[in-house]
């Protein structure tokens, strides 16, 4: 386990009550807190080097282009990326892949061909596939989960017979936590020469990602789920495939010449990023990318995977507690979605809040999936790498209380 | 492991009758003749109700619902489809108001007997998160009315 009380040092929200309780925070799936350092980088980029970047004659912008860039080169070592050029800003995780639909798939997905996503997709990598798919005469193809919360790699197979233009998947589950063999599916994806997009929103934060060993063609993540500031995040993709696209938003920064009629584009990545973009946030997203290196990524999955099963454990010698998802600890990112009785999730998520207990109750941007679990709803707690065992106990313990509340008595 | 008190406000939101509304909910299933009939969810936490109302002239002479969601909306429902039988579209119109005012936490709203049962929610104005489940059901009335 990591040094947890040394840690939390270092984020200041951290240190705030809520409730009259010690804040536990255990929603990081959903957003996680920031490190002093990056609260930092942010200010001194304000204090210090603040410039529009690309475009300045003066020393004063050729350093605020200089610290985005090397931002860029930052992210793109952290997860292997096919060069720096192939790392594009974005808003997040949502923004990349509605960039990948809306310039990738438009140009190359025509009518009778089809897109796979898979029913354990974020809506963030299913409405973009709709739109496509609906506005060029495509089919949408969902395939199955099993039973316990995987890839149903059978239905998988079949999907694959129609020999799709594209395959997108989740590396890990948000609502289940479900770590899927992404390598493994992107290889059975090209064999039958599909282009493959990864939703790495849940992955980049927590586990060791190498793009080129996962050997996807594009992987989308977000800078708020691993430290970094909100309105961060990267499309990672191989160069090739972003040359040969058509531009994506139209403006400065992405154009070469610019006549009345029509327009020449910039070289990538600049091609993709039109107008000014979000300095701040690449230049906190590369602090945090510092600050999770030192840790280590095998480290932080370690000790999410102990929190995770841990809390299985826990809430499991609950009666009436379910706990959805793989149970294997290899393949479990440190999510735990789970349901009490006829305790509406949006009630456990109010009486733990009581206690100063961050939980997420809904949907999980995953109606498909909720429809498949025969639930509307489920609890989810989420761990990163502050959090500690006791924020375990602190759960269960509060989990008795909203039982003993609602005055529920086991079937 | 915690051993405290539930907090007062949680035992004023989860009271014995909210409790017995969201397991037993009355008047829930669907209307044979309904005159008006309005779904409304709540996209982000996935709450969902059908309202159906038989109107006779200026008359709600019977509502139901079908509805999921947490403890607050459908005792919700439950309450509100038992307090708007025989009352008049006005009268409705009102009652949604005076729901309303209670969640803001209008103290004479929450004393007011037209209220009945609904007066169990109070509780709820203390929870700003939760307001909208409460008034779930009487946005969908207001739908039915207003459709």
């Amino acid at each position: 386990m990591l040094d947890v009380a040394r840690l939390r040092a270092d984020f200041p929200l951290l240190a705030q009550r809520e409730n009259g309780h010690s804040l536990v925070y255990l929603d990081n799936a959903a957003t996680t807190q920031k490190p002093q350092a990056v609260l930092d980088a942010i200010t001194d980029y304000y204090r210090t080097t603040n410039a529009n970047v690309h475009r300045g004659a003066y020393d004063l912008a050729i350093r605020a282009t200089e610290a985005y860039e090397a931002a860029r080169a930052t992210l793109a070592a952290f997860v292997n990326a096919w060069a720096p050029e192939g790392v594009v800003f974005t808003r997040g995780t949502t923004e990349a892949i509605n960039l990948v639909a809306g310039t990738y798939g438009r140009a190359n997905v025509k009518a009778g061909d089809s897109v796979v996503v898979t029913a354990m997709d974020h809506h963030s990598n299913l409405v973009p596939w709709q739109i496509l798919c609906q506005e060029n005469g495509a089919t949408l193809r969902m395939v199955e989960i099993t039973e316990d919360g995987r890839i149903d790699l059978a239905d998988f197979g079949r999907a694959l017979e129609r020999r799709p233009k594209i395959v997108a998947f989740p590396y890990v589950s948000n609502a289940l936590g479900t770590v899927n063999p992404a390598a493994q599916l992107a290889t059975l994806a090209h064999a039958v020469g599909a282009v493959v997009v990864v939703d790495g929103a849940q992955s980049t934060p927590h586990l060791k990602v190498d793009v080129q060993a996962l050997d996807c063609d594009f992987y989308a993540l977000s800078g708020h789920k691993m430290l970094g500031p909100m309105g961060s995040g990267a499309l990672v993709a191989k160069p090739e495939l972003l040359d040969a696209m058509p531009p994506y938003h139209g403006g400065g920064e992405m154009i070469s010449r610019v006549w009345d009629d029509h327009s020449t584009y910039n070289k990538i990545p600049h091609k993709f990023e039109a107008g000014t973009p979000n300095v701040e946030g690449a230049v906190g997203l590369a602090t945090a990318i510092t600050y999770l290196e030192r840790i280590g990524r095998e480290r932080i999955a370690d000790h999410e995977q102990a929190l995770a099963a841990a809390a299985i454990e826990k809430l499991t010698q609950i009666e009436g507690v379910t706990v959805y998802g793989p149970r294997g600890r290899g393949d479990r990112a440190g999510v735990v979605s789970f349901t009490y009785g006829d305790i509406h999730p949006h009630d456990i998520a109010t009486i733990l809040d009581q206690d100063g207990i961050c939980i997420r109750a809904g949907h999980h941007c995953t109606q498909p999936l909720m429809r498949r679990l025969n639930v509307a709803a489920t609890a989810r707690a989420s761990f990163y790498l502050y959090n500690g065992l006791d924020e375990v106990d602190a759960l269960a313990g509060a989990l008795v209380k909203a039982g003993a509340l609602f005055g529920y008595v086991p079937a | 492991m915690d051993t405290s008190p539930p907090d007062p406000h949680l035992s004023a939101l989860y009271q014995e009758l909210i409790l017995d509304h969201y397991r037993r909910p009355r008047n829930k299933g669907t209307l044979e003749q309904a005159t008006h009939t309005v779904s409304l969810n709540n996209p982000l936490c996935g709450d969902e109700i059908d309202l159906q109302l038989r109107v006779d002239g200026d008359l709600i002479k019977e509502a139901r619902f079908i509805g999921r969601g947490c403890s607050i909306s459908q005792a919700a429902a439950s309450m509100m489809t038992q307090l708007l039988k025989d009352k008049s579209i006005p009268q409705a119109l009102a009652l949604a108001d005076r729901m309303s005012a209670m969640m803001q936490g209008d103290e004479g709203a929450a004393r007011d007997k037209t209220l009945g049962e609904l007066r169990a929610l109070a509780g709820v104005s203390k929870f700003p998160v939760r307001i909208k489940c409460a008034l779930l059901p009487w946005n969908a009335l207001t739908d039915a009315i207003k459709s």
